[in-house]
């Protein structure tokens, strides 16, 4: 049944990992996310679906776990925190290599180093431009609510068995730690193992049966056969580009100005572009849904219109590359964003877009 | 003499879940025997079928190349914790791992002992010949005092580089562990032995006892810069000496 509750994001996120008919989750606890493991454990899932719950020895062994349980057919995941997915990546480059779906959560703090279990968004390049070793990319899906921490389990899955590939939910302390109301969905069945091997018999390994063995790796030690593997994975990350972008747009219809934010910044952005409204000013809000794929196209596009872009972000300014790279300098792009743990204000981020493109697109006028 | 090749003659053969492909191993080195014992049980026990094996980061990463069956490779180190959730998530399948000692020993001490203390369901095979072969003979943790390696070209001190672990012995004494073992495989005599404990090794996860774990000291000759015979009598002269061969734990007690 699906079913309205009031829940803390991270909570909100493990409810739905049930729901969705997951077969594992393996953690390891960090704030600000710990409410993950500490939910699931709560509702004893191998009771309710057969899902199953452990608490690994580091965030290491946890996605090592999950490569284990991924390479089999099974629906896998874990979630960390900044510092615990740095420890992951050796296992995340690997599940891209070895082709393996799986889902991956960070519930951003900042940073570097132990940092801080404030929220922050300083994870952006480490989640989009690869982060472990080699050439690959993570599909990034960034909610924005606790409905979608809830929502965005399920099309994480989704994406990753479609492309067999890792997917990353890159949350943050934020909407990990709120608590709205979401609507939780009915409970889906987990799939059986025969029809784990009927479904993923062409590769997943589950045991040799009449047909050639299956083998997961990543190891290709002949240079052409690991270039072909690469260009195979680039393949598969132009498709994602090409059928899984996903984004939202806000008064952009007539807007003069764009801000470009995700995750909570969006949030707390949306409320900016009222301001900006209420005082006359046509902004509107660009806000990527995946960071990867990132909405080039569509930012390229605005650029015809908008004279200004700000990029919001929880950091010192990472996004923002990206943005440039898109609309490729034909409007100034600058970046506004608090780091520490510090929560930007509308009226913050209203400021910053005065300050920094609408006064200098003044100036510019002005010299003309 | 090609009128003897016959199948009334044929008094053996190798195991069918040993493929064609050609070893990577250096002739005189022991793993093409450990794989090869290791395929003769599964075959023998007709499991195949629910067999899963993870391959390590080392010589034997590319035993998937050889053992035909369904094998995952693990990241360096991590093969228990890969291990861990196939038979977590599929418990009535056999799960082993297939490890040497700097994969078992020294990058993945933490998998390794966790595995063991949370008495996974699986079967641990722990390759030790006391040396990094794949990446060129550096010391393992398992190198024995004095031994030359390429990063201890002096010779292993044990006062700044520490003792051989004896992580067999440690295991051991955690109680999620039901079955320990030391053999080698140098001669047909230990080969068979070797064997039995790895066929009591499975057994018990058909049982679903818990960790066994098995350990086969075993020549480098390569990296012990000798001839195969050379290598496989300073084993037995000083690797038996430090890693005595034997049980160490049946049905969880302590030998």
């Amino acid at each position: 049944m699906s079913e309205l509750k009031l829940m803390k994001g991270n909570e909100a996120l493990a409810e739905a990992a049930i729901r969705a008919g997951v077969d594992a989750y393996f953690g390891y606890p960090i704030t600000p996310q710990s409410e993950v493991i500490e939910y699931l454990m709560t509702e004893r899932p191998e009771k309710r679906t057969g899902m199953i719950v452990l608490q690994a020895e580091s965030e290491i062994a946890a996605i090592n776990m999950v490569y284990g349980a991924a390479s089999t057919g099974k629906r896998a995941m874990t979630s960390s925190s900044s510092p615990g997915i740095s420890l992951k990546l050796e296992g995340i480059s690997y599940l891209a290599g070895a082709e393996l779906p799986a889902v991956i959560v960070n519930v951003v703090r900042g940073g570097p180093g132990l940092g801080t279990i404030q929220p922050s968004q300083a994870d952006y390049f480490q989640s989009v431009k690869g982060g472990g070793h080699g050439d690959y990319k993570l599909y990034v899906l960034a909610p924005a609510s606790v409905q979608e921490m809830a929502d965005f389990v399920e099309d994480a899955f989704d994406i990753a068995f479609k492309y067999r590939a890792p997917v990353l939910i890159l949350s943050d302390g934020l909407i990990g730690q709120m608590m709205e109301k979401v609507m939780l969905k009915d409970q889906k069945e987990r799939m059986t193992n025969e029809a784990i091997i009927k479904k993923y018999g062409d590769w997943a390994t589950t045991g040799k049966t009449d047909r050639e063995r299956n083998i997961i790796t990543s190891l290709y030690l002949q240079p052409e056969k690991m270039e072909a593997k690469v260009r195979k994975l680039m393949k598969k990350y132009e498709q994602m580009e090409n059928e899984d972008l996903r984004f939202e747009k806000i008064n952009c219809e007539d807007a003069d100005y764009l801000i470009v934010a995700y995750g909570s910044s969006a949030r707390i952005a949306q409320k900016t572009v009222e301001l900006a409204r209420e005082k006359g000013i046509k902004v509107g809000l660009l806000r990527p849904i995946t960071l990867f794929p990132f909405p080039k196209q569509q930012l390229l596009d605005l650029s015809n219109q908008v004279k200004g872009i700000l990029s919001v972000e929880l950091n010192a300014g990472q996004m923002v590359e990206d943005v440039k790279l898109a609309v490729e300098h034909k409007v100034p792009v600058e970046h506004f964003g608090r780091t520490g743990g510090i929560i930007h204000t509308p009226e913050e981020i209203l400021e910053a877009l005065e300050e920094k493109i609408i006064k200098n697109e003044h100036a510019r006028h002005h010299k003309i | 003499m090609l009128d003897i090749i016959k199948s009334e003659n044929q008094v053996f053969c190798k195991t069918k879940l040993m493929t064609d492909t050609p070893l990577s191993y250096c002739p005189g080195c022991g793993h093409g025997t450990a794989h090869n014992i290791t395929m003769e049980v599964i075959e023998e026990m007709g499991i195949v079928e629910d067999t899963i094996g993870v391959a390590p980061v080392g010589c034997s990463v590319l035993a998937y190349d050889f053992m035909d069956i369904d094998m995952t490779q693990a990241a360096h180190g991590r093969a228990p914790a890969v291990a861990t959730a196939i038979a977590r998530t599929w418990p009535e399948k056999y799960v082993f791992t297939y490890q040497g000692d700097g994969d078992l020993a020294a990058i993945g001490t933490a998998e390794t002992i966790h595995a063991c203390n949370r008495g996974e369901n699986i079967v641990i095979i722990f390759v030790n010949n006391g040396i990094y072969g794949m990446t060129g003979g550096q010391m393992a943790p398992t190198t024995l005092e004095g031994m030359h390696s390429s990063t201890s070209p002096y010779g292993r001190d044990i006062e700044t580089m520490g003792s051989p672990l004896k992580i067999t012995e440690l295991v051991a004494n955690l109680p999620g562990v039901y079955y320990v073992a030391r053999h080698a495989v140098h001669t047909h005599k230990h080969a068979r032995k070797a064997k039995k404990a790895i066929r009591k090794a499975f057994e018990n996860t058909r049982l679903n006892k818990g960790v066994s774990f098995v350990e086969i000291v075993s020549n480098c000759n390569s990296g012990w810069k000798m001839n195969p015979i050379e290598s496989n009598e300073w084993m037995v002269e000083n690797m038996f000496a430090y890693f005595p061969l034997g049980d160490i734990k049946v049905n969880g007690k302590l030998k």
